[in-house]
């Protein structure tokens, strides 16, 4: 049964489709922000596919093993934390003790697969992506693991199953004060750790090629690129579980649940289409500095009860 | 810390043009930086000397795509200097409509860029396609959206119908609208201040010394405009006022830009309105022996040509200065201390054309290109003259020894 969550639902395949469909979404948006007409909905799959049939070229100066490891460690990292979510959402019961932070430290693995698979090119314009990566993990961690233990502190527990669980009686976070703050800085910090405009300063295309992903080609390329789709699925459904409610999948609930996915991805977007590229030193500042305060600020407003 | 060299180019997506940056990096920081033009050789000047003087204008409007008006723009006025006339009062009128209009699609076009360079792809996309009004306007006005064609050595080709005046007024409505939106987003949006603020100072003093012009040179304080200082065509006839800034950044630089653009707007409209009628050529027939010099403020800075011609239907030598070729060297004052992630920013700032600027490249016997001084041009020619007299026979005694 393990097998079939990991692989068809609500893993791999599933959240491959989602994933996929939810980066046309994005691609869609930007394109009519832009006043441009913006690609046709199969048009991520044909990339992933056309990926799939490409050959793979390992520069010269790569460490083969470390280099072509990176991606597959990070697609099946970036599916275990997505199935994590999917199981943990049908049913309460199937949460142990503790997995918030099994799935926290596994939704960082695909990041640090990123650096070491960048830093074992050997390509000048890779390794200061990866530096800028590092720097911005570091960065975006603090911020997000105070804003996230504002729930946790309310709750009193590390279980999904209990968040999700007092989400059903009490109400989902969102609806308070400190709620409010911390979905705000755990947003920002998801468009940081999807590498999203005004925080994509690591693969930077206009500075770095394409920076961590530059010598990257078919099949490791098409693995982060799916990497990239799966995290962009993850990432809102963590949003909905830990602060609005979770997934219902009774009556309207998938209804609900499906427009708060599509409302975070909006919001996403919309972020990523209205701010320039911030400098990777400034949005350390940013991140060490403003979001780090609103988190904190979150916590004691909780600590208080609101 | 390490010093670590960050090649940028030849070939690279930030580049539309093949140049070189060598980037000397420590950490995050650049320390110096060192450019290298030359892989685009392309030989202008020795084709103009093959061409009659009716078809030069047509050669020197294909060195640049942007900027396709403004060496026509120079060259003709060239012309006109060594035959000591001026175009007739309508065609004058026309000219600077056209070279105004041109400004504003080059400027619309870089502050596109200039978005795309930090990451704001919506800038991009919306000033590209408010520029399609100014390309619009030309085509109606000129026939063509690029290398316009309306250019000749006493006068223009092509007069203006009054449904073309007509639908430019029109649009450049919109477009001042629009320029005064962008204004808008560049001095309010914090985001993009903080990437622009403060980054890639270029000092009066620099901009003195390496000679910029144009618009990276005014926002440094530098108060000059070959339009204002040295009168041509429509220029003295109109109102319009020289944009001067004083910080030198590339804020500066981007706003002074967009005010140039809305100069440009005033220009257009007072030319369009108050257009004369009248005649739109001298019916110049031939070119008397003399030499002139013509120059014209293009959108990146003063662009200059010298003709000379002995009578003949063709120029003996026609030499061409383009502005970036003075801004290049900028880098050198602004990219040191900056950070690796502006210096695209930096670079972009000056608005830089080097397929404009190339004039000589050239590839050696092993195949390695690269640019050579005037020292190994002297060698290399040597070379060849020996080469040639010895197979001629000839070679008794040899001038050109002790050079080699």
């Amino acid at each position: 049964m393990s097998i079939f969550y990991y692989l068809i639902f609500p893993g791999f395949l599933f959240i491959s489709i989602v994933g996929l469909l939810t980066a046309w979404f994005d691609r869609k948006i930007t394109a009519r922000i832009q006043w441009r007409k913006g690609p046709p909905i199969p048009q991520n799959f044909r990339d992933i596919f056309k990926l799939m049939i490409k050959e793979v070229v390992i520069p010269d100066t790569a460490n083969p093993t470390i280099f072509l490891l990176a991606p597959a460690i990070a697609l099946a990292t970036a599916i275990l934390a997505a199935t994590m979510l999917g199981v943990v959402n049908m049913s309460y019961e199937v949460s142990f003790i503790g997995d918030f932070i099994v799935f926290w430290y596994i939704l960082t693995i695909p990041s640090i697969m990123i650096i070491l698979g960048a830093s074992a090119s050997g390509n000048p314009m890779s390794s200061v992506g990866a530096s800028r990566e590092i720097n911005q993990l570091f960065a975006y961690e603090l911020p997000l693991v105070i804003a996230i233990s504002t729930v946790l502190f309310k709750v009193g527990s590390i279980g999904f199953g209990d968040i999700l669980g007092y989400q059903a009686i009490n109400g989902p976070f969102l609806y308070s004060i400190s709620g409010v703050i911390s979905f705000i800085v755990v947003l920002l910090c998801i468009q940081a750790k999807l590498g999203l405009v005004p925080f994509d300063a690591p693969e930077a295309e206009t500075e770095l090629g394409a920076g961590i992903f530059m010598e990257y080609s078919g099949v490791a390329l098409g693995a982060f690129k799916l990497t990239k789709a799966i995290l962009l699925y993850t990432t809102p459904i963590f949003l909905i579980t830990i602060f609005w409610g979770g997934i219902k999948v009774s009556g309207f609930g998938i209804l609900w649940v499906i427009l708060k996915y599509i409302l975070i991805v909006l919001l996403l977007t919309l972020i990523r289409n209205t701010n320039p590229r911030l400098r990777i030193d400034q949005s350390i500042r940013f991140f060490w500095g403003t979001m780090t305060m609103l988190s904190i600020v979150a916590f004691i407003l909780t600590m208080f009860g609101l | 810390m390490k010093e670590t060299i960050i090649p940028i180019g030849p070939f690279h997506p930030l580049l539309e043009e093949p140049e070189l940056f060598t980037l000397r990096v420590e950490g995050e920081t650049v320390i110096d930086v060192d450019v290298k033009i030359g892989w685009n050789h392309r030989g202008i000047e020795k084709l103009a000397q093959g061409l009659t003087w009716d078809q030069v204008p047509y050669l020197v409007e294909r060195i640049c795509g942007i900027c396709s008006t403004s060496h026509p723009y120079a060259c003709v006025l060239a012309m006109e200097d060594i035959l000591a006339i001026k175009a007739p009062l309508r065609a004058q009128y026309i000219r600077s409509t056209v070279g105004e209009l041109e400004r504003i699609h080059s400027h619309l076009l870089w502050l596109g860029l200039a978005g795309h360079f930090v990451g704001y792809n919506t800038v991009f996309m919306w000033a590209w396609k408010y520029r399609e009004l100014v390309l619009d306007s030309l085509e109606h006005l000129t026939g063509n959206r690029n290398h316009y064609a309306m250019f000749k050595a006493g006068g223009v080709r092509r007069d203006f119908s009054q449904k073309a005046m007509d639908f430019t007024l029109k649009s450049i409505d919109g477009v001042e609208k629009a320029l005064k939106m962008f204004l808008g987003v560049v001095s309010d949006d914090p985001v993009l201040k903080k990437r622009l603020v403060g980054v890639g100072i270029l000092t009066y003093e620099d901009a003195i010394l390496y000679s910029a012009t144009g618009p990276t040179s005014r926002p440094s304080g530098v108060d000059h405009d070959v339009r204002r200082d040295a009168p041509f065509d429509a220029y003295d006839k109109v109102d319009w006022d020289v944009i001067v800034l004083k910080e030198g950044d590339v804020f500066a630089k981007a706003a002074c830009r967009i005010l140039e653009c809305l100069e440009s707007v005033k220009i257009i409209r007072q030319c369009i309105e108050d257009m004369p009628e009248g005649e739109i050529d001298a019916g110049v027939t031939d070119i008397p022996p003399g030499e002139g010099c013509g120059h014209y403020e293009a959108p990146r800075g003063e662009v200059f040509h010298y003709m000379r011609s002995d009578g003949t239907g063709y120029p003996i030598r026609h030499k061409i200065r383009a502005p970036t070729f003075n801004n290049l060297p900028t880098f050198k004052a602004t990219c040191p201390g900056a950070h690796i992630a502006d210096v695209a920013l930096i670079t972009a700032s000056i608005d830089p054309c080097y397929c404009c600027t190339e004039r000589v490249g050239v590839v050696d016997n092993t195949g390695m290109k690269s640019v050579l001084t005037q020292d190994d041009l002297t060698k290399l020619s040597v070379e060849r003259t020996l080469a040639i007299r010895k197979d001629l026979g000839k070679l008794t005694w040899d001038p050109y020894s002790k050079l080699l």
